[in-house]
């Protein structure tokens, strides 16, 4: 048959586009969850086995498996099931579920630590070959990173840098294998090559020829992937189940070679629900089919799994893995995206119970169908398990079929990627422009030697002036050590499948961020409106701050303190599209720290704003925990003022609030949440976790973790499973700011 | 839009104290002296701080995006808004003017003159009864509810809306006598659109320690789910439907 038989033409049967696929094919849905139907049978004894899974890992440590010795490739295992009966949807990251896959391109050490700390051991025919004969991307940058860029990542002014794994946060448009199959994809990517032929041969160009023969490597392995679980990827998907199965063997065979700390799914819902919409007209399936498929892809997204070390779950804790699947938004020409499968994706929160992965992400607009944004709002208030991101502010700005990797960092389906940039720490910083450059917790000169403040009393002025000048030096090594980062990922840990699914012209962004952006901007607004007196140690350094008289805060809309906020996001981005970039990349910032506002709080010595050494950051771009007195909407409203134009990769915002809070029956909570949500984003605040919970839930999911083993909630750009949580975080989780009310 | 008024607070979402999202001020000053009360600190109007109306309504237009969407509004809550009418019913004047709703959270213990033009701008009266009975009342509050009784009769002449406000007090409030006497007292005013029950509850007990007060109901604990149910079927018994 003709694989595209019924759908209407265009563009896209020439070249590969989507998009236009997309555009010319799918069917906005506006109507309500009404058609929604209950998980099968199957999809019940198959999530039942899953569950069963989930608890022996749990009770092994938090690793139920780990593969000590086949390195992990396309084509590695041997294809693996749960149990092939029950299964609509095949293949798994290695031939056990939950057993985790051996990848040390990025770095020999990782793997070895990790597997060393969870009880198992690295094969030392593996090590010997990955130390010895090839080179991993840690050990490249390594070699070239500076004595300044391994101190500063030593003091963790600049931290959770991708250079000991894969970076992410790259999405293959894995909806092209089913639309086009592997064989159109290659003889298009051929054809690239031959274009890539010119007079003279340089860096550039030698290296682009081979990352597109490592990309038709890669498409090659994956078909035959694909053939050893009895699928023939080669050719376009002829139906809803095999656009569904090929969808995801590509997002597999991407998750076999990666550890990237995001690896994100993409925008495959509207995409889908096309094939659904022809076989459901065809009668070849039923609506209860419909759904099975996509409970049975949800449920495999559930078990994407890497090997991690304990210090990095510290940083990212409740092993993520950012499968963020983005849902909804507005097409340019005023169409909803909503389609049925935008509600079967979040049904499956009801049908397989409240989960963190995949990384649920309604894009909101404010044309979205009143019946969608409701279900959505219920939907968290129930589950919290969905993030909101504005499409009306990304829209303009990346079109109607951009996605979002990780949390909050919007690309372009197949024609944008980014180098994933962790963040650096703006608190140190402002420590740094007080005492010198000196570093408050190593008492190590980091930064650039200058003469320490030594007035009495903090000046603005003159506090300014400093912390400009070590915002210059920080913004430069910042970039400097993403260079080398990038440098060394492209050549030895090349994601050559998720590239061969992009277009071979790509656009690039350099995405750094920053932390602790509420500490700053409130440390400043003490020193500007109170008296800040700083305590010195015996060498003169500033350890301690005594403030006198109040000052505004963040999270009370006072533009006196958020206008310090965003003049410093301004500041910071202008400093880092200064600086030259790893392949002409466009630098970008993102406010998100995902769970590592703990970690950089443990590194950070005492700051002006009474914030005591070791306590945690706010988490993303939210004010100090307690500081905000008026309420929810004043503390968003300070959010919502921080500029997306100088933010372009994302600014969280975490809101948790108790039910109660949110009024007192179902039927307003849900009216009130979904206004909060549509204020937000008409305020122009980009991303918000939404959390609904009672506090007494999460102090008994501590004590009594086996009760709770689906409890979900958003934290700053992603959901966890709360029992995964290190009991620091869990307890963070609970001390901030839980809006509640008193009357 | 100069009058000035003495505030404790402000809550920006408040989804409580009338219908959708609502900006709540809380009035500095109350004339009675419930043991139950869970905001001890507004009662003295010297403590509080002072703002005007202008001022006021600018904060409150920066949320209008938010309160329109639920069909809220702005509900002055206290201490007691009455106190402070003239204040109120200006500030109320500029809600009304952006469309958005107002309610007026109160204990009905009013005396001045200006009520009349405050309930022309209110457009809902969430109304707490402390007690049917007057003597009992007096026991509770230290005021006596004759005044009240007034002001929720004069609420039915020009038929406002009303939602009565109940707090169930273990022991002291929470019987079938107490059920029947509200069930009359609810009957016999057809503006009362909803009955709301809360339960007493011990947030408000820290607030009367650092007044330097020692709680009154010290020994008296939260309801248990049971016994409000109990409460609540008695009413429906009693023909009350409208329970929230």
């Amino acid at each position: 048959m003709d694989p595209w038989q019924g759908f209407n033409g265009g563009n896209w049967q020439n070249v590969v586009d989507v998009r236009d696929f997309i555009q010319k094919n799918y069917k906005p849905y506006t109507g309500s969850s009404g058609f929604l139907t209950g998980p099968s049978s199957k999809t019940l004894a198959l999530w039942e086995k899953v569950l069963g899974l989930l608890k022996s890992e749990r009770a092994r440590g938090g690793i139920l498996d780990a593969d000590v010795s086949v390195v992990s490739s396309i084509l590695s295992h041997s294809p693996g099931y749960i149990d092939k009966d029950l299964e609509i949807i095949a293949g798994l990251q290695t031939d056990q579920p939950l057993k985790r896959a051996l990848m040390p391109y990025g770095g020999i050490r990782m793997v070895r630590n990790a597997h060393e700390a969870y009880g198992f051991k690295t094969d030392p025919g593996v090590t010997a070959i990955f130390t010895e004969f090839r080179k991993t991307h840690n050990q490249g940058v390594f070699d070239a990173y500076t004595r300044e860029m391994r101190r500063a990542r030593k003091a963790g002014i600049i931290t959770g840098l991708p250079d000991t794994y894969g970076r992410g946060r790259i999405i293959g448009d894995y909806r092209r294998v089913a639309l086009y199959g592997a064989d159109f994809l290659i003889k298009a990517r051929q054809t690239d090559k031959f274009n890539v032929e010119y007079d003279v041969m340089d860096e550039d160009l030698i290296r682009i020829r081979e990352e597109i023969s490592e990309q038709l490597n890669a498409l090659e392995a994956l078909k035959g992937m694909a053939k050893s679980y009895g699928f023939d990827v080669s050719r376009p998907a002829r139906s809803a189940v095999e656009a569904v199965q090929w969808t995801y063997f590509a997002y597999l065979g991407a998750i076999k070679e990666q550890n990237g700390a995001a690896m994100s799914l993409g925008r495959v819902s509207a995409f889908l629900d096309i094939y659904i919409e022809r076989d459901l007209a065809n009668g070849i399936i039923t609506e209860e089919e419909a759904q099975e498929l996509i409970d049975q892809l949800v449920l495999k997204l559930r078990l994407v799994r890497f090997l991690r070390t304990p210090e990095y779950n510290e940083l990212f804790s409740g092993d993520p893995a950012w499968v963020t699947e983005s849902i909804g938004g507005m097409s340019i020409d005023g169409r909803t995206l909503v389609t049925k499968n935008s509600y079967r994706f979040l049904h499956t929160l009801d049908n397989l119970g409240p989960a963190p992965e995949p990384n649920m992400t309604v894009l909101w607009s404010q044309q979205l169908p009143e019946h969608f944004k409701k279900y959505c709002a219920g939907l968290s208030i129930r589950t919290s398990s969905i993030q909101y991101e504005n499409d009306d502010i990304m829209r303009p700005l990346w079109g109607d079929d951009y996605a979002i990797a990780c949390c909050v960092s919007a690309m372009r389906l197949g024609k944008q990627m980014q180098y994933f940039g962790a963040r650096a720490n703006l608190a140190k910083a402002l420590l740094y422009a007080i005492n010198g450059g000196w570093d408050e917790i190593l008492n190590l000169q980091v930064g650039p030697k200058f003469a320490p403040i030594t007035s009495e009393y903090l000046d603005y002025d003159e506090v300014m002036e400093r912390f400009d000048n070590i915002l210059d030096w920080l913004a430069r090594l910042y970039i400097n050590t993403l260079n080398i980062i990038h440098y060394m990922h492209d050549k030895y840990y090349y994601e050559r499948l998720q590239f061969a699914l992009h277009d071979t012209e790509i656009h690039r962004t350099m995405a750094c961020g920053i932390a602790g952006l509420s500490v700053v901007a409130d440390s400043l607004s003490a020193i500007k409106y109170a008296r800040v007196k700083p305590v010195r140690n015996q060498e003169g350094y500033a350890v301690d701050y005594e403030v006198s008289g109040d000052f505004p805060q963040m999270g009370n809309n006072d533009p006196k303190v958020d206008q310090i906020a965003v003049d410093l996001v301004v500041m910071f981005e202008r400093k880092l599209r200064k600086q030259r970039t790893y392949r002409g990349s466009e630098p970008t910032l993102s406010i998100l720290t995902i769970t590592s506002n703990v970690v950089y709080g443990k590194k950070t010595g005492n700051t002006p704003d009474g914030r005591k050494t070791g306590e945690p950051f706010a988490p993303g771009a939210n004010p100090m925990h307690g500081r905000d007195r008026k309420g929810a909407l004043a503390s968003l409203s300070s959010v919502a003022k921080l500029p997306y134009d100088y933010s372009r990769d994302g600014i969280s915002y975490t809101f948790s609030i108790i039910p109660r809070a949110l009024g007192k029956q179902l039927p307003e909570q849900i009216s009130n949440l979904a206004g909060l949500l549509g204020g937000y984003f008409a305020k122009n605040g980009h991303h918000m976790n939404a959390n609904v919970f009672d506090k007494e839930i999460l102090m008994d999911a501590i004590e009594h973790p086996e009760k709770y083993p689906q409890l979900t909630i958003r934290v700053s750009g992603y959901a966890v499973n709360f029992i995964r949580l290190s009991r620091e975080q869990q307890q963070d989780v609970i001390n901030r700011t839980l809006h509640g009310v008193i009357t | 839009m100069n009058t000035a008024g003495f505030i404790h607070s402000v809550e920006t979402f408040g989804t409580v104290d009338g219908p959708g999202t609502r900006y709540v001020v809380f009035l500095q000053g109350c004339p009675l002296r419930c043991k139950f009360c869970h905001n001890r600190d507004t009662w003295n109007r010297a403590q509080g701080k002072k703002v005007t109306v202008r001022e006021l309504l600018l904060e409150f237009n920066e949320y209008q995006e938010f309160y329109r969407r639920t069909g809220g509004g702005m509900t002055a809550s206290g201490g007691e808004p009455l106190m402070q009418a003239g204040f109120v019913s200006e500030l109320f004047h500029g809600v009304k003017n952006s469309g958005l709703n107002t309610a007026l959270d109160t204990s009905g213990y009013a005396s001045e003159r200006e009520i009349d033009s405050l309930l022309e701008v209110t457009d809902l009266v969430l109304l707490g009864l402390k007690a049917v009975d007057s003597q009992e009342h007096k026991e509770l509050t230290g005021v006596s509810n004759e005044k009240i009784m007034a002001f929720i009769r004069h609420l039915r002449e020009v038929q406002k809306p009303v939602w009565l406000r109940y707090v169930l007090l273990p022991g002291i409030n929470d019987d079938f006598n107490h059920a029947d006497r509200l069930a009359d007292f609810v009957r016999s005013f057809t503006n009362i659109e909803r009955l709301e029950l809360l339960g007493y509850h011990k947030l408000g007990a820290a607030k009367w320690e650092l007044c330097g007060d020692e709680d009154p109901l010290k020994h008296i604990s939260p309801p248990d789910q049971n016994q409000v149910e109990l409460f609540r079927r008695r009413l429906n018994d009693l023909g009350i439907k409208k329970i929230y």
